[in-house]
């Protein structure tokens, strides 16, 4: 296993420790508001342990998925709202 | 003018109780309204809320057709949150047999001056990415509309109240009869006429009436923003819809203005139990995912289910009670419901008043089948 991996948030370069969530690595580098609610409210993680929905990113294209359940690999690319 | 308290009550705060109450009030009429539990929580809340023509048979397509015509004229009024938008229904076609299918529907629409357009494999994949390879074609029916439902309920019954009508919810009623309705706290209403709008709930309180519940499942994704963007119907669905096996499965779906998917339809008969069927519910996503293949990728939020007031001959009871001068039905609309409430309010003022209704309204008298409504004469 790499010590290191590397990824894209928001169309910017980050390295994490490998075995990182993508919620830690969105934390990290200071986005607290990932997504907008129906009402176009920010929201943020509540629970990040895959219970409340907040935290959910776009990941590869794929909207609407858990950032706290999926791991930081190389060359993932990371969207929030 | 009835020397009773209310010139009618109006049993029922579904969509079909509101549009009724909506239209006696505006007639000048006394009116009540008396719901068991809240305003549209029974189908109305459970339906996907689209308003489409249908064409299974010439009466089903004459109360549907002018109950459109209801819905377009009203649509200005429409507060936000009843959320109606004109997407327009595309019925599909797999396959040579349900290509003729399709070519015999955009006739009979097009031969009763609906608007409609033949979408070949490429016109059809054009309109809808998402869709997969290979389907034969769609018939687009531009003009068919989405609302969501307990909205439009609530919408309509705050017209009535506008204009007089009185509103008990939360009341249930112990048993109507000529003179009135008597709730189960034991008050009593008197009323010129006694309308019972409770769908599924009919028989209780007219124990007899043919109509039977018939369960239905839905889905809800999650946001996803032009995954379709007309509600897609398949065109065997009246198959589904007319088939009187246990159970039937046939593919529907609707975008709402939120990005979210409503994923349907299942049909099942002889089932009480309100729970969400595993085996029903896998039943009709592999049909949507043979559909659209990618849906498999997106995710569900809520699933329920919700039962249909349903008629033998598939055809909605409107109309006097046979044998009962001061009590009526509006029931028995299946699964068209909410596009057939205008139509329907405006049919049963038609009787009340004694006025010539817009369209026939024998199709769908309650008298026209005696099995139907082998009321006890009690009431």
């Amino acid at each position: 296993m790499r010590e290191v991996v590397t990824l894209t948030i928001n169309h910017t370069r980050v390295e994490v420790p490998a075995g990182t969530t993508v919620l830690v690595a969105l934390l990290a580098n200071g986005i607290m508001a990932v997504r907008r609610s129906v009402s176009g409210e920010p929201r943020g993680p509540l629970c990040g342990i895959g219970v409340c929905f907040e935290c959910r990113v776009t990941i590869n294209d794929r909207p609407h998925c858990q950032s706290c359940q999926v791991l930081c690999e190389d060359g993932m690319d990371v969207r929030t709202e | 003018m009835s020397p009773r308290a209310y010139d009618v009550i109006i049993v029922g705060a579904g969509i079909v109780g509101a549009a009724c109450a909506a239209e006696c009030a505006k007639e000048g009429m006394r009116v009540a309204v008396v719901e068991s539990s809240c305003v549209g929580g029974g189908a109305t809340a459970a339906g996907m809320g689209h308003i489409v023509v249908m064409d299974d048979s010439d009466a089903q397509f004459a109360l549907t057709r002018y109950s459109q015509c209801l819905w377009d004229q009203l649509a200005d009024d429409l507060p936000p949150e009843c959320e109606f938008r004109r997407y327009g229904t595309i019925w599909i076609a797999t396959d040579e047999e349900e290509l003729d299918h399709l070519r015999r529907k955009e006739q009979f629409y097009r031969e009763r001056h609906v608007p409609v357009e033949f979408l070949d494999e490429r016109a059809l994949a054009e309109a809808e990415p998402n869709l997969r390879e290979g389907l034969r074609g769609g018939l687009l029916v531009p003009n068919d509309s989405v609302v969501y439902p307990p909205c439009a309920a609530r919408f309509l019954l705050e017209r009535a109240r506008d204009r007089g009508a009185v509103i008990f919810v939360g009341r249930p009623v112990a048993r109507l009869d000529e003179q009135g309705v008597t709730l189960r706290d034991g008050s009593f209403l008197p009323a010129g006429a006694i309308i019972n709008a409770t769908g599924t709930w009919a028989p209780e309180l007219m124990p007899g009436l043919a109509i039977k519940k018939r369960k239905g499942h839905l889905a809800i994704t999650d946001r996803y923003p032009g995954f379709v963007r007309h509600q897609l119907v398949e065109v065997g669905y009246l198959k589904s819809a007319h088939a009187h096996e246990a159970s039937s499965i046939a593919f529907n779906i609707q975008p709402r203005p939120t990005g979210q998917l409503l994923i349907g339809s299942s049909r099942q008969y002889d089932v009480e139990s309100s729970d969400v069927s595993h085996a029903v519910l896998a039943r009709m996503l592999a049909r949507a995912c043979a559909y659209l293949p990618r849906l498999a990728e997106l995710s569900i939020i809520r699933t329920w289910t919700g039962f249909r007031a349903a008629t033998p001959d598939n055809l909605p009871l409107i109309g006097p009670l046979p044998g009962h001068e001061h009590l009526y039905l509006a029931t028995g609309h299946e699964g068209l419901g909410i596009t057939t409430s205008l139509g329907t309010a405006k049919l049963l003022i038609a009787h009340l008043l004694k006025r010539p209704p817009a369209i026939p309204p024998e199709p769908y008298l309650p008298s026209r089948m005696e099995s139907l409504t082998c009321v006890k004469s009690s009431l």
